[in-house]
């Protein structure tokens, strides 16, 4: 229990995805200047993160491992991701149209998140168990939610600042993002044991 | 789009009229992420051309054969085959970088620079054009990933390629080798590039929400109601 408390600790604050570990940072910068829109985003890769982290697991435990295919990783992964985002459309289509409706247009975009192949190949890379490898892709997706919903408060206000015409978009955006990085390395001394 | 490209054109198109990571802000992950050091950087932009380069020839060369319905998991089946054997060379040739670089090597395969050129040049130009647009564009990669690399290895770590460079000048800034230096840098170069350049594009890439520019499967994907 100790222990999963301290993967989900450790990927939320002291690892933060998008923050500290830079996965994720087309959708960070992308849909993040709207809070609405952050939302949707992260719900959806909460979502997505979670069941992918199960099905990659079982398929690395069950098909790669005992067939010496771990070389395979990289493709299995990817394609075992794009294949599941497209399940999760259209199962979320047909029994929850209300959820379908929030996260919808997110879960396309979600194939190409490399917070999703990235925490795919983290279990691997640190040999996590069936629960820890869910658990920390729970996490994983609430860092992502936390850090996404955070910098979109940040960019609403931008919005109306008087910039220097070369900063405008996307350079302003980076040094903002800077800032709010620095916030989270207040976390790196956070280590639980 | 339509006009006829000249060789060199396409050459140096990615070099700096659309420059990959400074004009239309592609790959942001590993541009920000393994650009501690300069070698680092150096390392990543050769294994990402290196793919890019082979991906855009397979492409190019399968682009009529593959029906349009099944092409993106057609194109990231071909990438993923790509950056597998990139991995493996790394492993075996260069350890350190590769041990370095971490799951970076494997993430080529959602980097967004080798899926837009897939879906907006190799699959409507010929082998011949399709590569040398994948060497100009891994050169730019390449370029500006090992700038970001130097300028926040000389001030984070006052060394370059691992030879120090600044001895007493002034005391290395630990900041820039941390995540929040590299948004930062990230950030004053684009500007400087904007600056530079003095071209406003309007919209910068981020014409599609996820902010991977136009050729992201993600936006076609969604553009096409999620067919593949």
């Amino acid at each position: 229990m100790k222990e999963l408390f301290a993967i989900l600790i450790g990927a939320m604050l002291v690892e933060n995805f998008v923050l500290s570990k830079f996965l994720g940072i087309c959708p960070f910068l992308g849909v993040s200047k709207k809070t609405s829109t952050a939302l949707g985003m992260s719900g959806a890769v909460v979502f997505v993160l979670v069941i992918s982290q199960a099905v990659t697991w079982l398929t690395n435990e069950y098909l790669l491992k005992p067939n010496n295919l771990e070389y395979l990783q990289t493709i299995a992964f990817i394609l075992v991701i794009a294949a599941l985002v497209q399940f999760v459309e259209t199962v979320l289509k047909k029994l929850m149209p209300s959820l379908y409706k929030a996260l919808g247009v997110y879960l396309p975009l979600i194939t190409t998140n490399c917070a999703v192949l990235g925490s795919a190949l983290i279990f691997v890379e640190r040999d996590y168990g069936f629960v820890e490898s869910v658990v920390f892709g729970f996490a994983a997706g609430l860092g992502f939610t936390l850090a996404l919903i955070l910098f979109s408060g940040v960019r609403e206000r931008l919005e109306t600042a008087d910039i220097p015409e070369a900063f405008k978009g996307m350079p302003i955006t980076l040094i903002a993002a800077s800032l709010v990085s620095i916030t989270f390395m207040g976390f790196a001394s956070l280590i639980i044991s | 789009m339509a006009e006829k490209k000249t060789k060199v054109s396409v050459l140096l198109n990615g070099l700096l009229n659309e420059n990959p990571t400074f004009r239309l802000l592609l790959g942001m992950c590993p541009s920000l992420a393994v650009t501690t050091m300069a070698k680092n950087g150096l390392g990543m932009g050769a294994a990402a051309t290196f793919v890019l380069v082979g991906s855009n020839l397979v492409i190019s060369l399968i682009r009529k054969i593959v029906p349009d319905k099944v092409r993106i998991p057609a194109y990231i089946t071909v990438i993923a085959g790509f950056t597998t054997i990139v991995q493996m060379l790394m492993a075996a040739f260069l350890p350190e970088i590769n041990k370095q670089l971490g799951i970076f090597i494997p993430l080529i395969v959602v980097n967004c620079i080798i899926f837009a050129r897939a879906e907006m040049f190799a699959q409507k130009n010929g082998p011949l054009l399709s590569v040398l647009d994948g060497i100009g564009m891994g050169a730019g990669f390449t370029i500006a990933i090992t700038i970001i690399g130097s300028v926040r290895e000389i001030l984070g770590a006052g060394t370059w390629m691992g030879i120090p460079v600044t001895v007493n000048l002034f005391e290395p800034a630990v900041m820039f080798i941390l995540p929040p230096g590299g948004f930062l840098v990230m950030g004053l170069l684009v500007a400087l590039f904007n600056h530079l350049t003095k071209k406003k594009k309007e919209g910068n890439g981020l014409e599609c929400e996820s902010g991977c520019g136009v050729g992201c499967p993600g936006c076609s994907k969604a553009a096409n109601g999620g067919e593949a």
